[in-house]
């Protein structure tokens, strides 16, 4: 029971709560501006429960892992594209979903679906963040549903990179980290993705005149 | 291991160095030769595997074995001739305007950062390296996709990005998933996520983690095979960038990431069949499904298409799905099958891709209603383009007739219900392809339509490749195709 | 002493206290706009003054407008019987429910709808609608919370609850974290405070509850204003008393008691400090936002459960 484990321990799982929280405050966020930071902070809350679980478990790569997370998603990341929203003069737009009630009902009801998907994977784990696999699980398809139900595409890129940060958090929550290799690469790949994105979004302006995604839709298979 | 070193090697220092000076008028010849080089390299490691067998030991980084090694050759010879190609056909676009000298750096840079993210996946025993490598692969390619920056390629390498991202991210989650069942029966951490190691010990691994982390890397990878439903990308993205990578992508990522997926399928059906689960197929009944699917898909929509190279995009969707159908159904004729057929597609789809730029540059447009007479215009093309896409339909004595002869009969022979989607389906892809292509290389010359400085031969000898592999497999390579049979279902062919 | 003593005491010390808890945020926002604030017993002047007056009816005012100021009144002080304040060791602990407490909360809010509605003015049918509106997406967050408290400390009574949380020491519940945010963003709707409704305006196009009692004077007013403010204490008792239980007398010595009265009350001014930098800080928002705001509510709620659910069973 949650009262016999150590403080720490508690620690971790109420700060995997609060990653699962801040995925749906992305989802429910109206502005880009407050989108970077909530994005954020769910970097620095995933970092501090990955030192947390390196504490508690013992090894010591997770300690590197956390700071790479704070170096990359909680600093780098959002200061890239707190630049780029400067420079495309898009922080005072709208850049909500259709229906803010409707997907955050949908959210919940993929944190239910995930539960039941990381039961049979949880009960072969011993550590104290097997519980913690089906929050992660969570974050990732929460990303993926703030993916879908954007149409502006710096939303979208919040989306996907909040659900990086859910790959990384499952990563810890399951299997204590990767091997070294794995995370510099995935890191790295992440790094390099954000950067191309930042380019993409120039692109896009430059040839569509805005940010909108929904119009570029003239590659489609219907007759004209 | 140094044969080993160099082919990776040498596509990332070329790569490297083109970053800074491929804006320079040799840098067309550079990357040439940069991938002439691999391809020695690539051969050399073949011959070393064909006298020592397969490389790389219990628990290396690398392994090269019967699987791999045919592939990492052929990456590289579709890679030299496409560059080949490439020299011209990019000097053509320059001076039609479509892009400037800066762009032609980061094209250069990135085909041979693609080519080297290839081979790492190709080589890497390393699961978690093999997914950072078919990201990269992603990376390397996605500003390509853009490269002519009109509205429409923008849409398409947004497409690309956000689809073959998440896909990617869904496949990061199974690898992860993969690592958990095996860090519990495979003491040394490091050596967890090895192939090799794992391969030895897929009996003991957790089936039902196996199961669900099977289902999150099917449908991660399987978003880079092209298979339907996560195909959308594929169309866009192929007909909107240049051809040389229209060639590559089809040629190459295809086959890397279906290679990537049978090897999971490898580890998943030891878990599975010896964990006494009620379900020990799933992985191949469900990489069926995917494939038939994708196949009959593919094939309809053949008949809609307008541009060319969209139609001979979804023509590899359809031989994607195929193959990941025959690698589903499993057993050593279909296995054979599919191993074949990887071969000879990828050098079939990359020819047709050289024919069709050279095509779209007589023509000066994509859609497929201004393109006609190609035949009378410039004989090399058309009749190149006419026998590639009789390859590729499967006619005999071409090599993709023999694949899909074996994979025919191997549905028979277990599912025998499921011949005739495959058979019609066939015909209905063959109608497709046929219909459009006719009028191109046999109709009206149109007024003006001049002959373009065409370089044909790697068609021609992709052709020939595919016609020997069609008549008679060299015993090396078939016996290379029956020890990966082995491999990947327990019983060899011969 | 006898316990039914004690429960009246309880109950009169819960009346008394309430124009004092509204007076001191009263004074803590106007320290904080730089205003000079009244003195700490001006509403208990306002209610003496308010109780004097005559009352004044309109000619069309049913029966129901006459009974509800009493019925309003009644409830909220059956609502404060149950309510554990000083002692969790009370007879009246057996219908301490939270569901209870829910329904006499509604009971109230029904009334006040329909006396809003029941002398035909327009605003006060205005004012009715927005109440309803509002309560209508705060219950299912309210609920929410209280059944994510009820799967922790199994069991809906509130004296159960804060005897379970109690004997459990200090242990850190993503669970108990969002239920308690939930039911402040809940508490703020349901006692209309900012950003939700502003309890100061006079202005009629932003006023809900003061809209429905625009027609009330004298007494009945007095008992309506009381009955506001005892509301607001309860529910700061509930905050106080259930996610931060420590002080509260398990048993009814009188030395027990004395350190229950004096860390309730210092608990109780926390709180009315944090509601008061919380009203100055925000600002009240357009109604159109407001079920927004209540679904941030429901999804607090609703994540508390999940996590529950997730990470602290088994």
């Amino acid at each position: 029971m949650l009262e016999q484990l150590p403080l720490y321990e508690q620690a971790i799982l109420t700060l995997a709560a609060m990653v699962m929280f801040t995925s749906f405050a992305l989802l429910a966020q109206n502005r880009v501006v407050p989108m970077i930071h909530i994005f954020a902070w769910q970097g620095l809350l995933v970092a501090v429960t990955t030192a947390l679980v390196a504490f508690d478990s013992g090894k010591h790569d997770l300690y590197l892992s956390a700071i790479m997370t704070i170096a990359l998603k909680a600093l780098f990341i959002p200061w890239l594209l707190h630049r780029l929203v400067k420079r495309l003069g898009i922080d005072r737009e709208e850049h909500g979903a259709e229906h803010p009630a409707t997907v955050l009902m949908i959210g919940a009801g993929l944190v239910i679906f995930c539960y039941y998907v990381a039961q049979p994977i949880e009960q072969l784990s011993a550590s104290v963040t097997r519980n913690t696999i089906a929050i992660s699980m969570a974050v990732v398809l929460l990303g993926m549903l703030m993916l879908i139900s954007r149409g502006k595409a710096v939303a979208q890129v919040v989306g996907f990179m909040s659900l990086e940060n859910g790959l990384f958090f499952a990563a810890v929550a399951a299997t204590h980290g990767m091997p070294m290799v794995v995370e510099l690469g995935v890191a790295f790949d992440v790094l390099v993705g954000a950067v191309i994105f930042g380019v993409f979004f120039f692109q896009i302006r430059d040839s569509i005149d805005s940010l909108d995604v929904d119009q570029l839709n003239r590659l489609s298979e219907q007759d004209e | 291991m140094t044969a080993l070193y160099l082919t990776l090697l040498i596509p990332l220092f070329a790569s490297i160095l083109l970053g800074v000076f491929g804006n320079h008028r040799g840098a067309a010849t550079f990357n040439v030769l940069a991938t002439l080089a691999g391809f020695v390299a690539s051969v050399w490691l073949a011959l070393i595997v064909l006298k020592h067998g397969p490389l790389g030991g219990e628990a290396g980084q690398f392994h090269i074995d019967s699987f791999n090694v045919y592939l990492i050759a052929l990456t590289a010879l579709v890679g030299a001739t496409t560059s080949f190609f490439s020299a011209p056909y990019m000097a053509q676009e320059e001076a039609n305007g479509r892009l400037g000298p800066g762009r032609l750096r980061l094209y250069h840079a990135s085909y041979q950062g693609f080519l080297f993210t290839m081979q790492l996946a190709l080589t890497t025993n390393n699961l978690g390296v093999l997914w950072v490598a078919m990201e990269g692969a992603t990376l390397a390619t996605v500003l390509l996709v853009s490269l002519y920056r009109t509205p429409e390629s923008v849409e398409a390498a947004w497409k690309y990005f956000i689809i073959c991202g998440v896909g990617i991210a869904l496949a990061l989650f199974g690898t992860v998933l993969l690592y958990f069942a095996a860090a519990r029966v495979i003491p040394d951490a490091e050596h967890a996520l090895l192939w090799s190691v794992l391969a030895a010990n897929s009996g003991s691994l957790e089936p039902v983690v196996m199961a669900i982390a099977f289902v999150f890397l099917l449908v991660g990878y399987g978003t880079k095979v092209g298979l339907v439903p996560m195909h959308t990308w594929l169309p866009d993205a192929h007909s909107e960038g240049p051809t040389p990578m229209s060639a590559v992508l089809s040629g190459l990522l295809l086959n890397v990431a279906l290679y990537a997926l049978v090897r999971v399928k490898i580890l998943t059906d030891g878990a599975l069949a010896a964990g006494g689960t009620h379900s020990p197929h799933l992985a191949g009944n469900l990489m069926m499904g995917f494939g038939i699917v994708s196949f009959t898909v593919a094939g309809l929509f053949l008949h809609r298409q307008r541009d060319i190279k969209r139609l001979f995009s979804y023509s590899s969707i359809e031989h994607m799905g195929l193959m990941t159908f025959a690698f589903g159904l499993g057993g050593p004729l279909a296995t054979f099958g599919g191993l074949l057929h990887m071969t000879v597609h990828s050098l079939t789809k990359s020819a047709i891709f050289v024919a069709v730029g050279h095509a779209s540059h007589i023509a000066r447009t994509q859609a497929i209603e201004g393109i006609r007479g190609l035949i009378q215009t410039q004989p090399a093309v058309g009749w190149g383009l006419l026998i590639g896409t009789v390859a590729i339909a499967g006619f005999p004595p071409f090599g993709v007739f023999t694949s899909e002869f074996l994979l025919l009969s191997a549905t028979m022979k277990t599912h025998p219900w499921l011949t005739l989607p495959l058979l019609s389906g066939l015909g209905v892809a063959f109608a497709g392809l046929f219909r459009h292509l006719h009028p191109m290389v046999y109709g009206e010359r149109p007024e003006g339509q001049v002959a373009v400085p065409a370089n044909m031969w790697p068609v021609v000898l992709h052709l020939v490749l595919v016609l020997w592999l069609g008549i008679s497999i060299p015993a090396f390579l078939a016996d290379w195709f029956n020890q990966a049979a082995i491999l990947i279902t327990g019983e060899g062919l011969l | 002493m006898n316990d039914w003593l004690l429960a009246l005491i309880e109950m009169a010390l819960f009346v008394a206290l309430a124009p004092l808890f509204s007076a001191w945020v009263k004074r803590v926002k106007c320290w904080l706009q730089n205003r000079r604030a009244p003195s700490l017993l001006q509403p208990y002047r306002d209610l003496r003054r308010l109780f004097a007056k005559q009352v004044v009816l309109s000619h069309n005012a049913s029966p129901v407008f006459r009974a509800t100021p009493y019925i309003i009144a009644g409830a909220t002080l059956l609502a404060a019987a149950v309510v554990p304040f000083i002692s969790v060791n009370l007879p009246t602990a057996a219908i301490a429910d939270v569901i209870v407490l829910a329904g006499f909360f509604a009971l109230a809010r029904f009334f006040q709808a329909l006396a809003g509605m029941d002398v035909g003015t327009a605003f006060g049918g205005m004012g009715s609608s927005r109440e309803m509106t509002i309560s209508a997406l705060a219950e299912p967050a309210m609920l929410m919370a209280v059944f994510t408290l009820a799967m922790v400390a199994h069991s809906t009574n509130l004296s159960t609850v804060i005897d379970y949380l109690l004997a459990q020491g200090l242990v850190l519940r993503p669970s108990l974290l969002f239920a308690l945010l939930s039911l402040l963003l809940v508490g703020i709707a349901e006692t209309g405070r900012i950003p939700v409704d502003n309890p100061a305006t006079h202005l009629e196009l932003t006023m809900i509850h003061e809209a429905m009692i625009l027609e009330y004077s004298g007494r009945h007013l007095a008992l309506i204003e009381w009955a506001v403010q005892l509301k607001l204490l309860i529910y700061g008792v509930l905050i106080v008393n259930i996610f931060f239980p420590w002080g509260i007398a398990t048993h009814n010595s009188l030395h027990a008691l004395a350190v229950a009265a004096g860390v309730v009350f210092f608990k109780l001014m926390v709180l009315g400090v944090l509601l008061a930098v919380g009203e100055t800080v925000l600002a009240k928002m357009r109604l159109f936002r407001v079920p927004a705001f209540l679904v941030l509510a429901l999804t607090l709620a609703l994540i508390g459960l999940l996590s529950h659910i997730i990470l602290e069973v088994g």
